[in-house]
């Protein structure tokens, strides 16, 4: 087979060029989501040296605020930095649901056994 | 980025052959594949390491409390080191697809540009890496177990009950003199003055330094540091049972070597990625440098480097909450 992304007249590659017009657009854009990006991971950070880790809800809440906060970042490196955003829709669903639907399985049964197992360790200590 | 993608093909020569069903090249769909694999490595990595967080039963070391040191500097400053690092890699992930946009309008020198920028943030944050590996591995001061049962009491009054086995730690200054002496290789006079340890002598010369307190709870909850006498009670049921930073065989943050084995191996795997990244950024940087992308017209090598790029990115993203703030 033929190397398309080698092959000079390569339409996928030279559709994705741009204008020097849609190119500010596009940068400014980038900037925006430098900004995002740094401002979260400045909270998260924040967050981090301010919250001691305890067994109350307040720490939970905090847990999960990071997790978020996590999930609002990979989404923008996802879908702007790697502009999976502008890829056809096809493209994005096979990227996107194999891998949550085997991370949420591998994340349940990981906490469920890791917790089972915890039990275990404190029943026979 | 407008293209093809964003344009509607229709539904006859979607699957005829001939065409991608995807509107995107061969390499940068297998791109994706490669890159949605080791996506699953890595998260089976970070999962692996919360199935050994929720079964251990002993306390599990806190991020802030492990991570404060910087380069240089006294004191502590939670977190700030792993904090720099992650704004290195966003920096770099924004040159790069910076140098990907440039791509777009075939301009070569802001390529080169802003690909050089990517590569040099890389070096940055390898190197940073590097010290923090180092700092780990050497540790803080180190850790003794108790061979005995103390019960000691804190600067506050507070009363705590050790056992046999637990942890205490040194301050950095004196851990390292007595890692030395631990090793034997040198000889070291210890003396009790004051409710301090003082070593008077290391080797051939006089070399004072004091032990002024030991920490009890460093890297879990609870941390506190014991002075004076009842620091002494501590010393004194010392085993000789040392540790000293983190190897493969023993570690002084945690009960579980676990906590360094995965420390070393996420942490490990993901800098071998970006030491990769680096080489391919290189590679492609002296393409674009011999003008292999003018005679191709287009510069979608770059925009494939970019992707693997931005992946080491967003994997840090989560090493940097579920390793260091969770």
């Amino acid at each position: 087979m033929e190397r398309d992304d080698l092959i000079v007249n390569d339409s996928y590659a030279l559709n994705a060029h741009h204008s020097e017009e849609e190119g500010v657009a596009i940068r400014k854009k980038i900037y925006m989501v430098t900004v995002i990006l740094s401002v979260i991971t400045a909270i998260e950070v924040g967050m981090g040296v301010m919250f001691k880790r305890s067994e109350t809800f307040t720490w939970t809440a905090i847990k999960w605020t990071f997790i978020i906060l996590t999930l609002f970042k990979a989404g923008y490196i996802v879908m702007t930095f790697m502009h999976l955003g502008d890829e056809r829709k096809n493209l994005r669903n096979v990227v996107i649901i194999p891998y949550f639907v085997f991370i949420a399985y591998l994340i349940f049964i990981a906490l469920t056994e890791g917790a089972a197992h915890f039990g275990l360790d404190l029943m026979f200590h | 980025m407008s293209g093809e993608a964003s344009k509607a093909i229709s539904k006859e020569v979607l699957w005829g052959g001939g065409r991608s069903p995807f509107s995107v090249s061969y390499g940068k769909m297998m791109m994706w594949y490669f890159l949605v694999s080791d996506a699953l490595t890595f998260s089976g990595l970070l999962v692996a390491y919360g199935f050994s967080r929720a079964s251990a039963t002993d306390a599990w070391p806190i991020g802030e409390q492990v991570f404060r040191a910087l380069p240089g500097l006294e004191g502590q400053y939670p977190l700030i080191y792993v904090a720099l690092m992650t704004f290195i890699l966003i920096v770099s992930s924004v040159t790069m697809v910076l140098a990907v946009e440039a791509g777009h309008r075939n301009d070569r020198s802001a390529v080169l540009k802003w690909m050089g920028l990517t590569i040099i943030g890389g070096f940055f944050f390898l190197g940073s890496q590097a010290w923090e590996w180092s700092h780990f591995i050497h540790g803080s001061g180190g850790s003794f177990l108790l061979a005995e049962d103390v019960t000691v009491t804190g600067p506050e009054g507070e009363t705590f009950e050790l056992t046999a086995g637990d942890a205490v730690y040194m301050d950095h200054h004196f851990g390292h003199l007595m890692e030395m002496h631990l090793a034997g290789n040198t000889a070291v006079t210890l003396s009790e003055d004051g409710g301090h340890v003082v070593l008077t002598e290391l080797g051939d010369h006089p070399h004072e330094a004091h032990l002024h307190g030991l920490t009890l709870n460093k890297y879990v909850e609870g941390e506190t540091v014991i002075e004076g006498g009842a620091m002494m009670d501590l010393w004194n049921a010392r085993s000789a049972d040392f540790a000293f930073g983190a190897n493969l065989h023993d570690s002084e943050y945690a009960y579980q070597q676990s906590y360094s084995n995965f420390f070393f191996f996420i942490t490990g795997f993901h800098g071998f990625h970006v030491f990769s990244g680096v080489i391919i950024n290189i590679v492609v940087f002296l393409m674009v440098l011999n003008r292999v992308m003018e005679r191709r017209k287009h510069y979608e090598m770059v925009e494939k480097v970019g992707l693997y790029w931005h992946f080491v990115d967003l994997v840090w993203v989560f090493v940097f909450t579920f390793f260091y703030l969770i």
